[in-house]
C-alpha cells in the first residue's frame, strides 16, 4: 500500500506501488487522489488543463491490459507542474506540495485564498462564509 | 486578546477569525479556547494550512481582508512587540513594569489601526493600496514551498506514530524556512513537549541579535 498526500488533499491510500522515482495510478484513482483527470486535450483539474509535452507521453501516461484503463505517473505530473515532491519509502508515503510559481501568482492577485477548517465542536467554517464583512484573520497557538 | 476588540467592532460589519496553528488539534487547544470564551470563530488548523496560504511565520500574525475578499494588509505582527526579549524574567516568566507598559503601547497602537480601518474602510491610511500591499507580500521561494512539504510529510509521519522518520523532515522544514517561528516552535514541540518555550527557544531568540522577533507592522 502507498499513501499519497497531494497538495493539501486528504491522504489517499492506493494499491499502486512505487517504481523507482515514479508512481503510476489508474486514471480513476488519479482523479480521487489529486483531482486531475485524463482528457483528450491532456490532464485537467477543473477548468485548468495541461497539455502533455510532445515526446514525453510515455513518462506520463501508460496503456494497460484492461480496456479503457490507463495509468498516469503522479511523480511526472508533479515534475511537470513544478510541485515539490517527497517520499518516505519505509512507510510508503508520497507527499506532493503546492508549486511555488502558482502560489506566487495567486498571492500577487491579492485575493484572499479560501480555506475550510473546523472549530472545537467540529463545525466547519470557510473564509468565504464571511464575505461581505471585514475579516481580521489572526493566528495563535498553544506552543 | 481579541475578544474585547471584536465585541467593540462587531456591529460595524467586522469579524475576527482566529486560527490555531497547532498540530495537537483539539487536544492542545481546547483548554485555551474554553478559558478565553471567544464569541468569534476559533478554527483549528492542525496542518498549518492558513500559515502556508498566507505566509504567516509566527503567532500572532494577522491579515486584513476587506468585504470583497481582497487582502488590504498581508500577514504581519498583530499587536505584539519584542519587549519580552529584554523585560521578561526567563525563570519566573514575570514581565517588568516597563515591559508591560511597552507591550500595552504596541497593542493599543495596533488596535487603533484596526479601529480606523473598520471605521473608514479603504479611506483609512492603514488599508493599503494594491501596490503597497503587494510590496509587503510574504515571499514564496522554492525553499519555502519545499519547507512546507517537509513540514507536511513530517507532521503526517509523526501523527502516524513514525517519530524517527518524521524528525528529519521537521528539522529540514526549519532549515529551509528559518524565518518561520511557527515551524520552529511547532516542530520543537513535536520533538519534545515543552521544547518550544525552552532554552532552545531562548537561544534562537538571542541569536537574532539586532533583528526583530516581531517585526513592527506600522
Amino acid at each position: 500500500m502507498t499513501t499519497l498526500i497531494y497538495a493539501g488533499r486528504p491522504p489517499y491510500r492506493t494499491t499502486a506501488t512505487a517504481a523507482g522515482d515514479d508512481l503510476w495510478l489508474a486514471s480513476d484513482e488519479l482523479a480521487a487522489a489529486t483531482g486531475w483527470k485524463l482528457e483528450p486535450q491532456g490532464l485537467c483539474q477543473g477548468d485548468r488543463c495541461v497539455r502533455i509535452p510532445h515526446g514525453h507521453e510515455h513518462e506520463l501516461v501508460r496503456e494497460t491490459q484492461r480496456q479503457g484503463s490507463r495509468l498516469v505517473n503522479v511523480a511526472a505530473l508533479a515534475r511537470l507542474l513544478e510541485q515539490p515532491m517527497l517520499r518516505d519509502d519505509a512507510h510508503g508515503v508520497w507527499y506532493v506540495g503546492d508549486a511555488a510559481p502558482a502560489r506566487r501568482a495567486a498571492t500577487r492577485s491579492l485575493q484572499a485564498p479560501d480555506f475550510t477548517l473546523p472549530d472545537l465542536d467540529g463545525r466547519l467554517h470557510s473564509l468565504a462564509d464571511y464575505r461581505g464583512k471585514k475579516v481580521f484573520l489572526v493566528s495563535w497557538a498553544s506552543w | 486578546m481579541w475578544q474585547a476588540l471584536y465585541e467593540e467592532l462587531k456591529a460595524s460589519n467586522f469579524v475576527v477569525v482566529s486560527v490555531a496553528l497547532d498540530s495537537g488539534g483539539a487536544r492542545t487547544t481546547e483548554s485555551w479556547i474554553r478559558a478565553a470564551k471567544p464569541s468569534y470563530p476559533c478554527l483549528i488548523d492542525e496542518r498549518h494550512l492558513v500559515a502556508e496560504l498566507y505566509g504567516m511565520v509566527n503567532v500572532p500574525n494577522a491579515v486584513w481582508i476587506d468585504e470583497t475578499g481582497r487582502i488590504v494588509r498581508p500577514s504581519e505582527t498583530a499587536g505584539s512587540s519584542d519587549s519580552f526579549r529584554t523585560h521578561l524574567d526567563r525563570t519566573t516568566k514575570q514581565m517588568s513594569a516597563q515591559g508591560l507598559a511597552e507591550r500595552e503601547r504596541t497593542r493599543t497602537t495596533y488596535f487603533d489601526a484596526v479601529r480606523d480601518w473598520v471605521a473608514k474602510g479603504a479611506a483609512s491610511p492603514f488599508a493599503l493600496s494594491s501596490d503597497d500591499a503587494r510590496r509587503r507580500l510574504p515571499v514564496f521561494t522554492d525553499e519555502h514551498v519545499l519547507a512546507a512539504a517537509h513540514f507536511g510529510l513530517g507532521q503526517y509521519l509523526h501523527a502516524a506514530g513514525h517519530r524517527d522518520a518524521a524528525l528529519p523532515h521537521l528539522a529540514e522544514a526549519r532549515r529551509l524556512h528559518p524565518e518561520s517561528w511557527s515551524y520552529r516552535r511547532q516542530t520543537w514541540e513535536l520533538e519534545e513537549p515543552g521544547k518550544a518555550g525552552s532554552a532552545t527557544f531562548w537561544a534562537a531568540v538571542d541569536a537574532l541579535g539586532d533583528r526583530p522577533y516581531y517585526p513592527p507592522p506600522l
